[in-house]
């Protein structure tokens, strides 16, 4: 065996080396020392994601394949895994008061090594070239959440979200796997590669109903509707921290390996099948998200269902098929990625500080927290899509993308979304309206977030203001996706 | 040549900006206006070097060995990918009109910088209410120049055009407690908005055809200057050339697209250099305080449509039909301009439509302006005016200004015999007329006697008329001149103290522009400034006879102005009666604002918005109203598919998937 191999997987090798850190200071450190734990984890990432910046930029951006192809990275590859970990730094940056709160004070590290076991497995997702080592990273990047979900030990809402998670994922996961029993049925290969050239110029109704199970699947990590019925119980259930990794890095590492799955492995497919599959789920998504964000009160069931319609967004740039739409989908997870923590951040310091999630507490936040406010309002734009805010820009961008690919269906569907973003702004300004304009009196009072949540915000709102204002890290994007847009089979 | 310069030269009066604009408020005033000082003076000398080293370094990337000068990027950054090869760029440019308003902007904006020191306090050394937002939006408005005159291509030019007249409303609004100050700003607001709404039409047409933004492959004019830049291949440079000179563009309405978008370009010129008929905002813009008037509204934001029209103009020379437009919309401007200042008595009224008739004169410069005859002379000549104007015209707003500050009007019938009791004032003043209307040796004789010998180049008709406007121009201004410094001056009211002159603050920036426009004339311009970058003779285009007879002429302009307003007399009067119907039409400004009252008030608001409101209001909130019932009602009836019960989400979850294959399979069959 080749061990230089090893080398290829550089970014997973230091994602391992962190948790065992992690997991030996958990483990082996005297008890006065715990209380340091959060931010060592937070410190490690910080490490990790930093020197995988570094390799990105002094490294080679051509592909690798590693174990006989099962696996391989690419400078886009590396991109993605890079943006994911910015996130993740940013969620344990917020965890860290929390994590040492009173009632995690024994389950401290659990927190962080289920988390970043997490991520190796959303790692392997997308690296994955053969789906038995995707179906061990989507396993192991379902499971333990799970368990992170049930975190908040004391109260039953928790549990009974671990449980709906629990169910549902391992529901997914047959559907999925009888899906793939089907494709490799079909084409006796469990290499993407090699699927794609067997399914070239093939269709028969067992292949149709091979691509639903698998995007039915997938579409369950990114809550998709109509996949996604767990996603209000288990957002409001979970404690913040997890909501957050749940609603951001979770979702946009199933969005990049479900592009990866059908552009590589079901790209012959696209203009007869799955596009339309993706057009009729896109819609249905941004909508029904959007219809149920209306009506919620809780802040975190609220941000449940807008994470749902933004989900629909985001495949509007796998349904692009093109590098374009590609370069805009993974810019705009990063966005979203700061615009959703920006308002976790807030959520999270507020039911830290005083316990209260609910909409009609946030009433005249202004006159109590102005800077928590203005923070939330800035997420919320962003969300929202208002320019100068990096928000604006990723909505332009994937539509753009989408539009590049050129149907008159495809130039409907952007209408719809577009239609659907009229209404998202309705309920995203509510909670503004709540905020600055509301004349109650405030629920909460006014106190001082600890540091770590500041720096949070700070990091959070500085990249909402911004990602979308500076052209290089879309232009980056758009430049390594153009480069690797070889081995997507992409038309055109 | 390294970037950190020009980057500095645009940074710092963003940053002064910023500062100013957040921290102000936390500053003592004087703190404040000196930070805006030094950040401008730093400006001032980073921009003097840069434009130095451009004109006088002899660098190969700036003058090439036939001793042309070429455009020279600094840097080009690419912002925003609008489409393949269409994108949008932020960059500097050096050329030799970009360099040369690097030495007028900074030149007036610190002169006025300064003056505001001494300006934006009373009698009793106070302070005016919002001083520190003055100091901010000054250095937001030096900001967007800079950034306009350096721009690279012409959306970038486009922006901080709009940022230009962004921070010209909130300075003609300054004193927003005012109601006139508010009216005025929005008129110039929504003026130059609908002018600068052709602009962008015509930027859109330009750029579908071109496929660029950038002045350089539009214009491709000194061919050697793209041989700095790596990324412009002269190929395209000429192929955009064919798309239009082959005709493969469309006509419509008789014009080729070209004209058409030159055209459109031009219109956002007029708005924001006030031509007319889009000229009616800039006299109301006189509402702003006196130095707001000479930077922005008499010595640079104006002339940008000037400086447009100059930097596309290799493009209207490809269409003369549209230069034939400027020439004909600026002369009638200037004429009217100059007749209209002839009867004013607002001080700065009288400066503004000056002001406007001066830019006409740049703008027939251009547009007379050929190869052909003396080598595009109109075209120096322009810039060469525009230069000598800045001066000073700045330097009559800085003297009016400091008039105003002492009497505490605009009026000049309140003003009257001020030269013994402001004798820096009176000098300087007289100095920056006596430039305006072109006596030699000031700087305004030179650049204006140029504009005339172009002028008669194109054609016998343009000349005379322009050189009556001239013999006008002499005329109103010492009409101005003799009705402020001579007559028998007012009795000062008890308890008041006589007008005296201003603090240092004040008087420096007159005296230096006065300097300035005492010398400026001889500057040999030419070896600086012209179209294509050929070192310019100007002596052997020197033309004896134009320059005696616009010299008779302004003599003769002053001599009339003499003889009526020397002395308090009967003539003014005599004059008016001999012709009452132009007198009145001239005082009322030709009833342009109480056109456009009529036309908005009566026409568009009765006929067509009435119409539109009930539209709006019934038909299109009517579907906005029902399209949020609607979803209102969706999602109260999708509300069941929530319910909380995790069998019936599996259940979903599973039909979901079993339908999304089924009606796939069936549509495929």
């Amino acid at each position: 065996m080749d061990y230089s191999q090893f080398l290829a997987m550089k970014q997973e090798i230091a994602l391992l080396v962190v948790f065992l850190l992690v997991f030996l200071y958990d483990t082996f450190m005297p008890k006065s020392t715990q209380k340091a734990l959060p931010g060592v984890a937070t410190v490690l990432m910080l490490v990790a994601t930093a020197a995988g910046f570094c390799c990105q930029c002094f490294g080679s951006s051509c592909a690798t394949t590693a174990f006989a192809g099962m696996y391989e990275t690419s400078a886009v590859i590396a991109a993605i895994k890079g943006i994911l970990n910015v996130g993740v730094v940013i969620v344990l940056l917020q965890s860290i008061s929390w994590a040492n709160g009173e009632q995690m004070l024994m389950r401290r590290g659990e927190f962080y090594e289920l988390l970043l076991v997490t991520l190796f497995g959303m790692y392997l997702m997308i690296s994955a070239r053969h789906f038995l080592l995707f179906i061990i990273g989507l396993e192991s990047a379902s499971l333990p959440l799970a368990a992170m979900v049930a975190l908040d030990k004391n109260r039953y809402e928790s549990h009974e979200a671990a449980v709906k998670y629990m169910l549902t994922a391992v529901f997914s996961s047959a559907i999925f796997m009888m899906g793939l029993s089907f494709v490799y049925g079909l084409t006796g290969s469990l290499y993407f590669e090699k699927i794609y050239f067997a399914l070239t110029g093939q269709m028969s109704i067992m292949l149709v109903m091979a691509l639903a199970f698998v995007i039915a699947g997938v579409g369950f990590k990114l809550s998709l509707v109509p996949f996604h019925l767990w996603t209000a119980d288990v957002y409001q259930g979970a404690p913040t921290s997890v909501t957050s990794y749940l609603s951001v890095i979770s979702k946009g590492a199933a969005a990049f390996a479900f592009l990866v799955i059908l552009c590589q492995v079901f790209g012959s497919l696209y203009s007869q099948v799955w596009e339309w599959m993706l057009y009729a789920l896109i819609i249905l998504t941004i909508t029904v998200g959007n219809l149920f964000a209306i009506r919620q009160r809780n802040m975190k069931r609220f941000l449940a269902f807008s994470s749902i319609s933004q989900a629909g967004y985001i495949m509007l740039g796998v349904i692009a098929f093109n590098a374009m739409g590609m370069a805009a989908m993974m810019y705009y997870i990063l966005v979203y990625i700061f615009s959703n923590l920006a308002a976790f951040g807030v959520i999270g310091a507020i039911e830290h500080a005083t316990g209260k999630v609910s909409m009609d507490d946030y009433n005249g936040l202004y006159r109590t927290n102005p800077r928590l406010s203005v923070a939330m309002m800035l997420a919320m734009f962003s969300l929202a899509g208002i320019p100068p805010f990096a928000g604006f820009f990723s909505k332009f961008f994937i539509f753009t993308g989408a539009i590049n690919q050129g149907s008159v269906a495809i130039y409907v569907l952007v209408l719809i979304a577009l239609i659907n973003t009229i209404v998202s702004l309705y309920y995203y300004l509510l909670v503004v309206k709540a905020m600055f304009i509301s004349d109650e009196e405030c629920q909460i009072p006014s106190f001082r977030s600890t540091c770590s949540e500041r720096l949070g915000l700070w990091i959070t709102v500085a990249g909402i203001l911004a990602l979308g204002i500076v052209s290089f890290f879309y232009s980056s994007l758009l430049e390594l996706s153009e480069v690797s847009s070889m081995n997507m089979y992409f038309i055109g | 040549m390294d970037i950190t310069l020009p980057l500095l030269i645009l940074a710092i009066p963003l940053f002064m900006f910023l500062l100013l604009g957040l921290l102000g408020m936390k500053m003592s005033h004087k703190l404040a206006g000196t930070l805006g000082c030094l950040g401008m003076g730093t400006v001032l000398v980073l921009s003097y070097y840069t434009a130095f080293v451009y004109y006088f370094s002899g660098a190969p990337e700036f003058i090439n060995a036939a001793g042309e000068r070429l455009q020279y990027i600094v840097f080009d950054q690419s912002w925003l990918t609008l489409y393949k090869p269409l994108e949008i760029r932020l960059g500097f440019l050096l050329d030799p009109i970009s360099a040369m308003m690097l030495i007028v902007i900074p030149t007036i904006s610190f002169m006025v910088h300064l003056y505001s020191m001494g300006y934006m306090r009373d009698h009793h050394g106070v302070y005016e209410h919002g001083f520190q937002r003055f100091y901010a939006f000054l250095s937001l408005f030096s900001f967007s120049m800079l950034g306009l005159v350096v721009a690279t291509n012409i959306f970038q030019m486009y922006i901080f055009w709009e940022l230009v007249g962004a921070s010209s409303y909130l300075l003609i609004g300054f004193y927003y407690t005012r109601p006139s100050a508010v009216s005025a700003s929005k008129k110039a607001f929504i003026v130059t908005r609908f002018a600068d709404l052709g602009f962008l039409i015509g930027i859109l047409i330009l750029s579908f055809y071109t496929k660029t933004f950038n002045f350089i492959e539009f214009t491709s004019v000194p061919v050697e200057g793209l041989a700095n830049v790596s990324q412009v291949d002269l190929g395209t440079a000429e192929g955009i050339r064919n798309i239009f000179n082959t005709s493969a563009a469309p006509l419509f309405m008789g014009g080729s697209v070209l004209t058409w978008a030159l055209v459109l370009i031009f219109m956002g010129g007029m708005g924001k250099s006030a031509m007319l008929p889009l000229h009616i905002w800039l006299p109301d813009a006189m509402e702003g305080p006196t130095p707001v008037s000479a930077l922005i509204h008499a010595a640079t934001m104006v002339v940008a449509g000037v400086y447009l029209v100059a930097r596309l103009f290799p493009l209207y020379l490809m269409e003369t039909t549209s230069l034939e437009i400027i020439t004909v919309v600026g002369a009638i401007t200037a004429l009217y301009a100059a007749m209209v200042a002839c009867t004013q008595i607002d001080i700065k009224r009288v400066l503004a439509f000056s002001t406007i008739s001066q830019i006409a004169f740049m703008m027939v410069s251009l547009g007379v302006a050929r190869p052909e005859f003396h080598e595009g002379l109109g075209y120096m000549a322009s810039m060469f005016h525009l230069f000598t104007h800045a001066m000073f015209k700045a330097l009559l707003f800085l003297g009016a200004g400091a008039l105003i500050h002492a009497i505490g009007s605009n009026d000049y019938t309140a003003m009257h015999g001020l030269r013994k009791h402001m004798p820096i004032t009176h000098w300087t003043f007289l100095i920056g007329c006596l430039a305006i209307a072109g006596i030699i040796p000031f700087s305004g004789f030179f650049s204006k006697d140029e504009i005339l010998s172009s002028c008669l180049g194109y054609n016998w008709v343009a000349y005379v008329w322009m050189s009556f406007v001239a013999f006008l121009t002499a005329f109103y201004m010492f009409r101005l001149y003799y009705l402020i410094f001579w007559w028998k001056e007012h009795k000062t009211p008890e308890g008041h103290h006589a007008p005296h002159d201003q603090p240092w603050t004040m008087s420096f920036p007159l005296v230096f522009l006065a300097a300035v426009s005492c010398v400026a004339g001889f500057i040999p311009f030419g070896n600086f400034v012209s179209w294509n970058g050929h070192p310019y003779d100007f002596m052997a285009h020197f033309d004896w006879n134009v320059a005696t007879v616009s010299l008779i002429v302004a003599v003769l302009g002053i001599g009339l102005a003499t003889a009526m307003y020397r002395k308090e007399n009967s003539l003014p009067e005599k004059f008016r009666q001999a012709v009452p119907a132009l007198w009145t039409w001239c005082y009322h400004r030709f009833y342009w604002d109480e056109l456009y009252q009529f036309i908005t008030h009566k026409i568009i608001f009765g006929s067509i918005c009435r119409p539109l409101a009930w539209f709006d209001r019934h038909i299109i909130d009517g579907t906005m109203d029902s399209f949020a019932t609607v979803t209102n009602k969706a999602s109260e009836a999708i509300k069941p598919l929530q319910s909380g019960q995790i069998q019936m989400y599996v259940w979903y979850y599973l039909i979901g998937a079993l339908a999304l294959g089924t009606i796939t399979v069936i549509c495929l069959i």
